[in-house]
């Protein structure tokens, strides 16, 4: 049978921020389909102009409930960038450590309490509670330890206090990393049990072809700084980036889109897997294979594999890491910090993918421009592409509306968007 | 971590679940996420309420609630409308950080002017944007709960006694005293900057326990003294763009911050 609907999704929920999705089919054929980003702008990067440098991460860090720890470490980063500040390598330990944990909270955040109950065929996590009440003490463990080790080392879960500016405010106990040791040994139980959960759901079968972005590994798999990679063979250094992400505004959305080498590109977990495949960690690529993950992996529903492969990669990492801090010995927190004019560009790989801030200052370090790209924005026309060709495609194949509305809704889902961030 | 029990009692009695509902308008969402970040004391917050509307965690919605959270400040035509529509419904209504209390880090814009941070922004393209505002501009707020980001347990507590049917009383005294109490070396003999000595409580001292200087995200206690902390800054050679750059930061001492600089925009609003 041929289906006529419209579907009119105003506010989706289960995503942060206000997106609106609309779609019209005529006689199984497509007639519209539009994700439309209704949300407030809050003029972060006008704001801020005319402050001193140290009111930008503490500021910039609230663009984002859920990724504030990636904020704020790309505001610092290109803000030691433009000042020619170092990182030592206890603070670069440090902060891949903190980022990480964020990685866990906000991966484990998607995957369980928003993604999951469309698997499941629940509205939320909630009845998940009384029916089964194991898979959500399960989430709540991991989430905790991440939550736990970022309130350690960053001073607390949202809109942390120790990150600044030259390194942190003060450094954790060793007594209480060493305890974390323990429970993250037990978190990769956990995350194996979270994959034999994944491998019982239908991941719908859904290509587009498109292009990935992400920062590109050196010999790591990479999450702060360094150059810039696409699958369709562009690199660019750190502070080219706006030859990466070319913004623009269009009338659908108050959250600029972007685009590279085709009318869209992707960010984010399957982006960042699809570029450094070869440097993820053993025990990570071997959960990539039992969900046939490999790139270059075009269906974006497996956003949601790689948000859990990439959850065993940072977890096993984060073992090593806490060693490396407890193997040596404390150092000064704080480099003292001299501004001087300039630009300075910070490029991050946060949950939802690669996050840029670029601050220019005078010798006095006051802001003259900011400018913060967002991975989700740079995600926007990718969603959009794909609503089209996911409506069309399903309408011709005959599924009923309710069918088509629900895997609407996943596929926007699967980018884990973070809303507000894009508009900020 | 705690048992799923579906009702609290208090005194052998069943405890009242209100329903209640999470709103967003201009914000991070921090706040609401604070809410399911705090893993340990997840479950057994839930099982206070009986949330009907959640959209960052649950597709149901009912327009039936008792008690309405709203997070983030009003900037927008479409939010005051929102915001109206909520106020009629809800019995009470709870300005749910920084945001909803003060216009929080948004209120920053203000002093640029809404035309300019457009065209910075967004150049010759329209986007719709005002003044950004605090709740209690538009309608009457029962209850403020202060903070960016709030702090669960202060929330968990504001709860319980609203289910019980409580007063709810905030600290009068500022942060300052909590970090005394907590035996933290003064911020001010680490060379740091800090509005401890002018903010509300309540928190603490969250920020100075992590060797972080107060920003004033509570707004002022009572009886905040700013002359005698802007001595004490002077003293410890901070300039006055440092104090200014703080107490802007969140919109809680926008009393004060006027005197720094005139919004044109808040004159001719008559605000």
């Amino acid at each position: 049978m041929k289906i006529t609907t419209n579907i009119n999704i105003h506010h989706l929920a289960r995503v942060e921020g206000h997106g609106n999705i609309r779609i019209k089919i005529q006689d199984g054929r497509l007639q519209e389909a539009k994700w439309e980003i209704v949300e407030t702008p809050r003029f972060f990067e006008a704001l801020l102009v005319g402050k001193k440098w140290e009111n930008a991460p503490w500021i910039c860090g609230r663009i984002c409930g859920i990724c504030s720890i990636g904020h704020t470490l790309a505001s610092i980063r290109a803000i030691e960038n433009a000042f020619g500040i170092v990182p030592t390598n206890q603070t670069r330990k440090l902060r891949l450590l903190l980022k990480h944990m964020e990685t866990l909270q906000s991966h484990i955040l998607h995957l369980y309490f928003l993604s999951a109950p469309d698997f499941l065929g629940t509205g939320s996590v909630f009845p998940l509670m009384e029916s089964q009440p194991d898979v959500v003490r399960r989430a709540v463990r991991i989430k905790q330890l991440a939550n736990d080790i970022c309130d350690c080392i960053g001073g607390r879960r949202i809109h942390p206090t120790r990150t600044i500016v030259g390194g942190f405010t003060m450094l954790p106990e060793k007594k209480e990393l060493e305890a974390f040791r323990s429970r993250l040994k037990e978190i990769t139980g956990d995350l194996l049990i979270t994959a034999e959960l994944f491998q019982t759901f239908h991941i719908p079968d859904f290509t587009r072809e498109t292009e990935f972005v992400s920062l590109k590994g050196d010999s790591e798999y990479p999450f702060i700084g360094g150059d810039l990679i696409s699958t369709d063979g562009v690199t660019k250094k750190e502070q080219e980036y706006r030859q990466m992400t070319n913004e623009y505004c269009v009338d659908q959305s108050t959250s600029k889109w972007a685009r590279l080498s085709r009318k869209s590109f992707a960010v984010g977990a399957l982006a960042r897997l699809n570029n450094n495949f070869s440097f993820l960690h053993p025990a990570a690529r071997e959960i990539a294979d039992r969900f046939s993950l490999k790139p270059v992996n075009h269906n974006p529903f497996m956003n949601n594999i790689a948000q859990l492969v990439e959850s065993v990669h940072v977890v096993n990492e984060s073992l090593a890491l806490v060693d490396e801090i407890l193997d040596s010995a404390w150092e000064e927190p704080k480099q003292t910090v001299t501004p001087q004019s300039g630009v300075g560009v910070g490029a991050v790989e946060v949950p939802r993918g690669i996050l840029y801030h670029c601050y220019e200052f005078n010798d006095t370090g006051h802001i003259l421009k900011c400018d913060c790209v967002i991975p989700t924005s740079q995600n926007h026309a990718n969603i959009q592409f794909d609503l089209e060709e996911l409506a069309a495609h399903y309408a011709k194949t005959g599924k009923q509306d309710r069918e088509i509305e629900l895997l609407a809704q996943m596929l926007v889902r699967a980018y884990d968007p973070c809303i507000s961030c894009s508009v900020h | 971590m705690a048992d799923l029990k579906p009702v609290r009692t208090y005194l052998g009695m069943p405890l009242y679940r209100p329903k209640t509902a999470f709103f967003e308008l201009s914000s991070c969402e921090g706040c609401q996420l604070q809410l399911l970040n705090n893993e340990a004391s997840l479950l057994d917050f839930l099982s206070l309420l009986d949330i009907v509307n959640f959209r960052e965690a649950m597709t149901e919605k009912s327009d039936e609630f008792e008690i309405a959270f709203i997070e983030g400040s009003v900037t927008r035509s479409d939010e005051v409308e929102r915001l109206k529509e909520i106020r009629k419904t809800a019995n009470t209504l709870v300005a749910f950080g920084s945001c909803a209390c003060f216009g929080g880090v948004n209120q920053m814009k203000n002093r640029l002017g809404s035309e300019w941070v457009k065209k910075e922004v967004y150049g010759d393209h329209p986007v719709e944007s005002g003044f950004a505002r605090p709740l209690e501009d538009i309608v009457t707020v029962d209850l403020k709960i202060f903070g960016c980001p709030i702090k669960k347990k202060e929330v968990e507590k504001i709860i319980i006694n609203i289910a019980l049917g409580k007063a709810v009383v905030h600290p009068v005294y500022p942060v300052c005293m909590e970090c005394k109490a907590n035996e933290n070396i003064c911020l001010f003999d680490l060379g740091e900057p800090c509005l401890g000595p002018i903010t509300r409580g309540g928190c603490d001292s969250w920020c100075p326990n992590s060797r972080f200087g107060c920003w004033g995200c509570r707004g002022p206690a009572d009886d905040a003294n700013i002359d005698q902390l802007r001595e004490i800054m002077k003293k410890h050679g901070f300039s006055e763009e440092t104090l200014r750059d703080r107490l802007e930061c969140f919109g809680g001492f926008s009393k004060y911050t006027e005197a720094f600089r005139k919004n044109p925009e808040k004159k001719k609003e008559g605000k």
